[in-house]
């Protein structure tokens, strides 16, 4: 097994840092060594924020930035008019990407599968943070178990009730519906 | 039981099974959680310490002078200018011979503004008499935090200690850490009892004024202590992997070494790094090694003169740029090595200032330079590394 | 004598109180207070930077022991009632 290196793009707010907590954790105690960690531009509501997971067999020594992940996770679509969130993805890597509609997902590019769930709308019926300024992470990991077969919506699952500091079992729904509803968009 | 945790949680951790008793800190990105994590075990009583929120760094390492001469095993954090708001002080601590433990989380000196690792602001401080561990895991910094007590308090030594750890590279990032058992630390950690202590109805003034015709034996005594230091390091690690299974690597990590032609030589987070990339250059048949300085005071002298001897190369890699005529490291690396018969190349490599990132990739390419360079010989002996503006590209 | 470095503490350290410095004896002038001009203001008991004026029954006390001389409460008394007087 090879390093697996994730990367999430979110707006400050929205729970990128912990998702990518959650990832690692989750991973952890499937039995994998990780590392997690976020970059921090400005710390402020609605900022780009990007965050790293590393998972390995072995113990991670690498302290360097992910440049190549094979995996890309955007908690916010309208991230992708101006961020590159797609840049350094490995060719055959995944994207989930939280979207109301995988059909009218633009500019997909083909050397890539992209998976699409609304988490926006999961994050909402759920009453996880407010109708403007939802909460996606935890249903955007959901989703992640289903998009990227690394680990198991259980551990996800659990990792979710234990980081949650608000609303564990609404978070816990959320994630397993977005499980249950991520699809591959296009074809 | 080992858990997923940030550096800044395995510092306060640290600091918890080390049994502190007085706390007196004042926040600084990207220090802040260790203070905040430490502030919740004091408020739930898991840890029984006096917390004092104090308003400068300054201050807190005054109360913590304060707080040490009575006799009470105390901690502080900070980073980059509450550092270097604290330097005066720091020279207090060491010439008061005050066993204080603190983490610097290694930021950058501004202006430019950062936030990001540099090691500046500690390479700054290696005049104060406080040791300094460098560490390269959050395993580390939570096992040298409970170690330093031990080593600091021994009755040879007496000195402070600062546990530095990258700036968001281990602060902020998350791995695996074992959390050893409180009774397994209380039986290799005895609480702080020192022979002079303030003591009410025995009044003592400690620090007082040495005229010229005895100020020099004092400073003979703490460089003893300082040398006596390099043993007791070891001996507290000895100790420490046989109850805990563990052990860091001494003042300076040989990975690899015993038959290196060329060795990268850094201190920090970059140095797990080029472990990574010692094995894959390995893998390609080349002779490669890292010398890790854990200690950078005191230094690793002898272990550097040894080292010598045996490779051809060394490259050494200073996270910091202090206006010398070469980074601090390779200059003492230099200075260590310059009385060895046998004497490598060393070239010194000024990268990764102010968070930019140090990736395998350049690590790599470091090796292959001084691996030419030892054998055809140096032209420049610093080059600055990844510089937008100079010709050579490292990435 | 200058002692050598294995007889002496980790930091210096003085067991002696300040109080057993005498500055007394530094003084050259000293302050002599005409107690029929005093107003009893204590504002010479508040300059004094060395709190060697005492009050007895409000009226100012000057402690020989520790006095330096300074002529602080000379200079600041209102009633003009502090002397300066030549030590000897």
């Amino acid at each position: 097994m090879r390093v697996i290196e994730v990367r999430f793009h979110g707006r400050g707010g929205q729970g990128a840092v912990v998702a990518s907590e959650v990832l690692a954790s989750a991973a952890f105690k499937m039995g994998f060594e990780v590392s997690s960690f976020p970059f921090f531009g400005v710390e402020r509501r609605g900022a780009p924020v990007t965050a790293f997971t590393r998972i390995d067999h072995k113990p991670i020594r690498n302290k360097s930035s992910i440049y190549e992940p094979d995996f890309v996770v955007v908690l916010d679509s309208s991230l992708m008019r101006g961020v590159d969130v797609l840049e350094g993805l490995k060719t055959a890597g995944r994207v989930l990407v939280n979207h109301p509609d995988g059909k009218k997902l633009d500019g997909m590019d083909a050397r890539f599968r992209y998976f699409v769930v609304d988490a926006t709308a999961i994050a909402i019926s759920h009453g996880l943070g407010s109708p403007t300024a939802p909460i996606v992470n935890t249903a955007i990991m959901g989703g992640f178990a289903r998009a990227c077969n690394i680990v198991t919506i259980e551990s996800i699952l659990q990792s979710i009730r234990e980081e949650a500091p608000v609303k564990p079992e609404e978070n816990v729904a959320a994630a397993r519906q977005a499980y249950d509803q991520t699809q591959e968009a296009g074809a | 039981m080992r858990e997923v945790m940030t550096g800044n949680y395995a510092s306060a951790y640290g600091a918890k099974l080390a049994r502190a008793e007085v706390i007196a800190a004042y926040p600084i990105t990207p220090q802040t959680s260790i203070v905040e994590k430490l502030a919740e075990f004091v408020n739930t009583g898991e840890l029984r310490a006096k917390f004092i929120p104090v308003e400068s760094e300054h201050s807190a390492m005054a109360a913590c002078i304060a707080a040490e001469t009575a006799g009470a095993r105390t901690y502080t954090a900070t980073s980059s200018h509450g550092l270097t708001l604290m330097h005066e002080v720091l020279m207090w601590a060491s010439g008061a011979r005050l066993p204080i433990v603190m983490t610097n989380v290694s930021r950058a000196m501004a202006p430019p503004w950062s936030v990001w690792v540099d090691h500046m602001d500690s390479v700054a401080q290696r005049d104060t008499g406080w040791l300094q561990f460098f560490c390269q895991s959050n395993q580390e910094v939570l096992d040298t935090t409970i170690m330093a007590y031990k080593i600091c308090e021994s009755a040879r030594v007496m000195l402070p200690a600062m546990i530095i750890e990258d700036a968001f590279i281990l602060s902020h990032t998350s791995e695996p850490v074992d959390v050893p058992d409180q009774r397994l630390v209380d039986s290799f950690l005895p609480s702080y009892s020192p022979d002079l202590k303030i003591e009410i109805g025995k009044p003592m003034g400690f620090g007082s004024l040495v005229k010229p015709d005895q100020y020099m034996e004092f400073r003979y005594k703490a460089m003893e202590a300082m040398t006596a230091a390099h043993d007791r390091l070891l001996a507290v690690e000895r100790e420490f992997r046989d109850v805990f299974g563990r052990e860091h690597g001494g003042l300076l990590e040989r990975y690899k070494c015993e038959d290196a032609e060329v060795v990268l030589v850094a201190a920090g987070s970059v140095a797990a790094t080029a472990k990574d990339v010692v094995d894959a250059l390995r893998a390609k048949g080349h002779k490669v090694g890292l010398a890790r300085i854990r200690s950078f005071r005191p230094f690793p002298d002898q272990e550097f003169k040894a080292l010598a001897s045996k490779v051809v190369g060394m490259a050494v890699l200073d996270r910091s740029y202090t206006f010398g005529a070469a980074g601090a490291m390779f200059t003492e690396v230099k200075a260590s090595v310059y009385s060895s018969q046998k004497r490598p190349v060393v070239k010194n490599y000024i990268a990764g200032l102010g968070g930019r990132d140090i990736t395998p990739k350049t690590i790599e390419k470091i090796f292959e330079d001084i691996s030419i360079v030892s054998r055809r010989g140096l032209e420049d002996e610093v080059e600055w590394v990844d510089v937008a503006g100079l010709p050579r590209r490292w990435r | 004598m200058t002692k050598s470095y294995e007889e002496i503490p980790l930091t210096p350290i003085s067991s002696t109180p300040s109080t057993m410095n005498l500055t007394g004896l530094w003084r050259v002038v000293k302050p002599v207070v005409d107690k029929s001009k005093c107003k009893k203001c204590t504002i010479c008991w508040k300059y004094c930077p060395d709190a060697a004026i005492k009050l007895v029954g409000g009226e100012p006390v000057i402690d020989l022991m520790y006095c330096k001389g300074c002529g602080i409460c000379s200079f600041e008394c209102p009633a003009k009632c502090i002397v300066m007087v030549k030590e000897g």
